[in-house]
């Protein structure tokens, strides 16, 4: 995608040019909230959509003008309905009678499919004959079977209850690792996004926040936009200045609390050295707070809910949460903020409770307040 | 559990359903399985003379689909009345669609098994229909997404076909489609209707003479045509104004109706462009309703209207002077159609239609005319009828499960 842009008749910019290329065999997942041009972006690729600027290119060639037949590429999911009179083969090879296919090429086409969806043994079956698991591949047999350079599939998740929804995240997985072939997948969970794409896209009101790999988006967001939209718990982010700088530290406040950084989280940090006297936006992660650290800070707690694998501590902090807002950053009035900590299972913490979490600063996160991106970065 | 119903005088009887239960655990009497390619648990009910057709699915699901088919019915388009929507059940459960069985439609399996009353060109009929159906759907902006023979329901009109969508668990209303998202519906249709044909010919229930690959295949080419007529830009001389009217004339004669045309002036000024800026269905079957008060198919309408033409001539033959069209309608109405289905026993009247019934007439007695070589009266000719084909036919009000 080449400045792919989306603009409405209306005059609404869903997509005001997005520049983004995915890879031969990836695993590409967009993700964002709801609005963000997601599904714009998957129905341009598809063809549903008529591009209004920009080039879209499928394997070097300018797709722009085509049609979705002429493009290649399969929607997955459209349709689950399997027929019940004809076996798994003809279930997976009927359409291919459109196109006038040869007999004997749709047979070594349908043997090949069933060989890597694990299909082989049931071929002569009916649907009724089949688990439900077998049967879903069997639909995905369908598709596969074109040969498509593209798979797009938008939510396909959506309507399943939880249990479903991870057993099916986990097959579509499995199968796209297997068939390599380029999937484009959109989603507004970002948690679908991270357990199954290579590299997760990031869009914001048509505007390409990020694109990395899920632990490159966790563990260094461009921006406080993917700093809190990525993460369950989301990541804590406040306000703070940059106090003071020594020959091997640098000292933070968070409220009224030095937070003084040395060695390798220095290091980590030292684009901070020229902002001493600058407020700023830090992000920490629940996992780094209350576990090893070289500092701490003092909360107030206020609730804790233990989740059998973990607690969620959520504590009071003498300093104003900072947010991402589809305006640029918003700091909150007051002048405390909650930050959840995420602790050992067997941790005693109550609420009501004082307590000096320690913090990880190595996985501190430093943004400008103004324009939310990430700063510090040597 | 929030229970939404669209008309509650209409269906009062659904609050007394068992709403709170899962829908296969249903027992109450009128209930009956439907069978057929179904994603979800489906159900017949019938109460009194109205019959319901229940449908168990995820309640965004059940509550879009509810949305969608309100505003297809407020389209114009020809859907299931849908009458309520229950969502918020005990435990998670699924919500339910409740719809109002579409009386006097068949379903694709009874009508291409080939029992009861034959169609002729049945495959042709059938893609017409449905290239027809998605012609409006993608006029009104429906992308639908999942057109299948399944989930479609089917009227008999007039020796022809009227298709009605019923499930649009897939579907999107737009402003306007794009011609991509046209196309892959199409596809979509294309597919699913030989998925469709091949599973009934492989279970040996495809009425002989329907070859699956170009009956699917057709549909492309059908959408394409009325498409295009319905939408193409013409363009004409200055001086050719009556181009006008002959395109009208068209557009009626496939039972569409242009309720805005945009003239505009070619750039060279020499030439105009017609464009047909909204176009709607049902010319002849609004004609007939205005005229007689008959609820009627597009085709039965036309065929119908023709016959009210027919008994114009005669009545100002006989009376040796001009009889406006609605005095000769309304005598129409009691002297043909009326004379006519009174003659059909009150058993077998709900077999058809009563415009269905008196096209079937029609056929009938120009059938008798050809071969006795002259005119058979209209009694003559229900009498027969009734006697050779409507005593043989099955009823069609609603078409029981084993019949599916």
């Amino acid at each position: 995608m080449v400045n792919l842009q989306k603009r409405y008749d209306n005059g609404f910019e869903a997509v005001p040019g997005l520049d983004l290329e995915i890879h031969d065999g990836e695993f590409l997942v967009l993700v964002g909230p709801s609005g963000c041009g997601k599904s714009t972006v998957l129905r341009m690729v598809a063809g549903l959509e008529d591009i209004t600027g920009g080039d879209l290119y499928i394997d070097d060639a300018l797709v722009n003008a085509m049609g979705p037949q002429q493009r290649d590429i399969a929607m997955v999911f459209q349709s689950y309905a399997l027929y019940p009179n004809m076996t798994v083969a003809d279930n997976i090879a009927f359409a291919m009678k459109l196109r006038k296919t040869d007999k004997a090429e749709i047979a070594a086409k349908v043997a090949e499919v069933a060989e890597l969806l694990e299909l082989t043994p049931v071929l002569d079956r009916k649907p009724g004959q089949l688990s439900g698991g077998q049967r879903q591949r069997v639909a995905m047999g369908r598709a596969i079977v074109r040969n498509p350079k593209l798979f797009l599939m938008d939510e396909p998740l959506s309507n399943l209850d939880a249990k479903l929804r991870v057993q099916t995240r986990a097959e579509i997985s499995k199968l796209q690792r297997r068939l390599g072939v380029t999937t484009m997948y959109v989603t507004h969970d970002q948690i679908e996004a991270m357990t199954m794409g290579d590299r997760v896209a990031v869009l914001r009101r048509g505007v390409l926040m990020q694109c990395a790999s899920p632990s490159e988006l966790y563990e260094t967001p461009d921006n406080l936009f993917v700093a809190q939209f990525i993460g369950s718990p989301s990541m804590n982010v406040v306000k703070g200045s940059v106090s003071a700088v020594g020959e091997d530290s640098i000292t933070l406040m968070v409220g009224s609390q030095p937070l003084v950084l040395t060695g390798e989280s220095a290091s980590r940090l030292s684009g901070l050295r020229d902002s001493v006297g600058q407020a700023i936006a830090i992000g920490i992660r629940s996992e780094a707070l209350g576990g090893d650290g070289s500092a701490s800070i003092e909360v107030d707690v206020d609730l804790v809910e233990m989740l059998g694998s973990e607690v969620l501590v959520h504590c009071t902090i003498d300093a104003p949460s900072v947010r991402a807002i589809d305006s640029g950053v918003e700091i909150s009035d007051s002048s405390t903020s909650t930050v959840v900590a995420s602790l050992d299972p067997r941790s005693l913490v109550k609420a009501g409770s004082h307590l000096s979490l320690t913090v990880d600063t190595l996985r501190l996160h430093a943004f400008d307040l103004e324009t939310g991106a990430a700063i510090g970065r040597p | 559990m929030r229970l939404q119903l669209a008309n509650p005088t209409e269906h009062a009887s659904v609050v007394s359903w068992p709403l709170e239960k899962s829908l296969a655990e249903w027992t109450i009497p009128g209930l009956q399985r439907v069978a057929g390619l179904h994603r979800h648990v489906v159900r017949l009910l019938e109460v009194g003379a109205t019959s319901y057709v229940i449908k168990e699915l995820p309640d965004p699901l059940a509550l879009r689909e509810w949305r969608l088919l309100r505003e297809l019915a407020e389209a114009g388009l020809p859907t299931a009345e849908v009458v309520g929507v229950v969502t918020g059940r005990d435990d998670e459960a699924d919500g339910l669609l409740i719809t109002r069985h579409l009386d006097y439609s068949l379903p694709y399996r009874s009508l291409l098994s080939g029992r009861g009353l034959r169609i002729p060109y049945l495959g042709e009929r059938l893609l017409d229909a449905m290239a027809g159906l998605l012609v409006r759907l993608h006029l009104a902006g429906f992308y639908w997404g999942d057109c299948s023979l399944s989930n479609t329901l089917y009227r008999r009109d007039a020796g022809a076909l009227s298709a009605y969508i019923i499930d649009v668990e897939t579907s999107e209303r737009h402003p306007e489609l794009s011609r991509g998202q046209r196309a892959l519906d199409l596809q979509i249709a294309t597919e699913n209707v030989l998925g469709g044909l091949l599973d009934l010919q492989m279970g040996g229930h495809l009425a002989d003479g329907i070859d699956p690959v170009d009956t699917a295949l057709a549909i492309e080419s059908s959408y394409e045509r009325l498409w295009q007529e319905l939408t193409g830009v013409d363009e004409f001389n200055a001086d050719e104004t009556f181009r006008v009217d002959q395109r009208l004339r068209r557009l009626h004669d496939l039972g569409f109706d242009a309720s805005e045309l945009e003239l505009v002036t070619a750039v060279d000024g020499a030439r105009l462009r017609l464009v047909p800026r909204v176009v709607e269905h049902g010319y002849h079957a609004q004609k007939l309703r205005s005229l007689t008060g008959i609820e009627a198919g597009e085709n039965q309408a036309r065929r119908l209207l023709n016959d009210i033409s027919r008994y114009r001539a005669v009545l100002e033959q006989r009376g040796g002077r001009k009889v406006v069209e609605p005095v000769a309608a309304a005598r129409w109405l009691d002297e043909r159609f009326g004379r006519a289905l009174a003659g059909i026993p009150a058993a077998m009247s709900a077999k058809l239609e009563p415009a269905e019934l008196y096209h079937q007439v029609l056929e009938h007695r120009w059938f008798l005319s050809e071969r006795a070589g002259g005119d058979v009266g209209i009694d003559e000719a229900v009498k027969s009828y009734v006697a050779d084909v409507l005593a043989l036919a099955p009823t069609e009000q609603i078409v029981p499960p084993d019949e599916l």
